[in-house]
């Protein structure tokens, strides 16, 4: 159990940055606005999950215009899907165990 | 385990998520039975221009040889299917815009997200396709395939749109196509197959999707 707990990554201890995680896992590009009304959170609550896990590099961003106004989107790394699977294969093992154990 | 049943809660989360994000499920089952109505209207009609009876192959009326003979109203057959084509269409399509927008403002959801947009496209290729080539065949006097090649079009559309909204949809297409593909093996029912696969397919497939996930509980 332990073991299992010890995979369980750090980054996404958190249900939103695990919300922004399965956004990105099956999206190409998600601006930000989608991103937040998706979460439903607010600008900054939105943008202080963001950080860390574009510091892990788990998300890369872009910027660019439409029109006239600055559109933010973003994407997963390759890293991030590797990161988030393991994260939810740890989950799977834990919870498979935990139903053993109440079993 | 309180942790399990909290980390439970959050894969639930994340599958709404994913779900949310990828797919346009804001599309109203009362759209499809709407566009079921308006096309049995438009077939009820050209029953009349033709003057002849559903299933009336079978007492040797074959709906294309005589709607080449036929001038009703004023109207040679090119014009009527014209007309009731695109008045169908339009009366379907502004009913399901309708219809689906009533549901995604009481989901509190926009309609035109990125969601719908990608349903729309995936199903715009196939559907401009077959319209062309229903243009092209009517314009060239071969009606008597114009019926199942807009079923077969209209289903291919479906089965790919329905990777990006309610999986139903998908089914529904399905049976469209098998309906347009019996319909080219026995051209005589093409016009009761396609107000079986247009007209009580939706209305079925509508209320169906209606009763699942639209009802206001």
């Amino acid at each position: 159990m332990k073991d299992i707990l010890s995979q369980l990554n750090p980054a996404f201890d958190h249900r939103n940055r695990l919300g922004i995680m399965s956004v990105l896992a099956v999206n190409d590009w998600v601006d930000y606005n989608t991103l937040k009304e998706l979460l439903n959170l607010t600008d900054g609550n939105l943008a202080s999950h963001l950080k860390p896990l574009e510091a892990q590099e788990y998300i890369e961003y872009r910027k660019q215009f439409v029109g006239r106004r600055p559109q933010t989107t973003y994407a997963a790394t390759e890293k991030g899907k590797i990161a988030f699977k393991a994260h939810l294969d740890a989950l799977e093992a834990m919870l498979k165990i935990g139903r053993e154990i109440e079993d | 385990m309180s942790d399990t049943r909290q980390q439970l809660e959050h894969l639930a989360e994340m599958r709404s998520l994913m779900e949310r994000s990828t797919r346009f499920l804001s599309l109203s089952g009362l759209s499809g039975v709407w566009a079921g109505f308006c096309a049995l209207a438009g077939v009820f009609v050209l029953y009349q221009y033709l003057g002849i009876r559903p299933f009336g192959f079978e007492y040797g009326e074959l709906y294309f040889n005589k709607a080449v003979q036929t001038i009703k109203w004023g109207l040679d057959y090119r014009s009527v299917f014209l007309i009731i084509a695109v008045l169908v269409l339009a009366a379907a399509l502004a009913g399901g815009v309708f219809f689906t927008t009533r549901k995604a403002r009481s989901r509190g959801e926009r309609v035109w997200d990125a969601s719908s947009k990608r349903l729309l496209w995936a199903m715009a290729v196939p559907l401009l396709t077959g319209g062309i080539f229903g243009l092209a065949l009517l314009y060239r006097g071969y009606i008597s395939f114009l019926a199942p090649v807009t079923l077969i079009f209209y289903g291919l559309a479906l089965v790919n749109g329905s990777k990006y909204t309610l999986r139903d949809v998908e089914n529904l297409g399905m049976l469209e196509i098998a309906l347009g593909l019996t319909g080219v093996f026995f051209p005589g029912f093409g016009l009761d197959l396609w107000a079986i696969g247009f007209g009580f397919l939706h209305i079925f497939y509508g209320t169906r999707m209606y009763w699942k996930y639209d009802k206001p509980t």
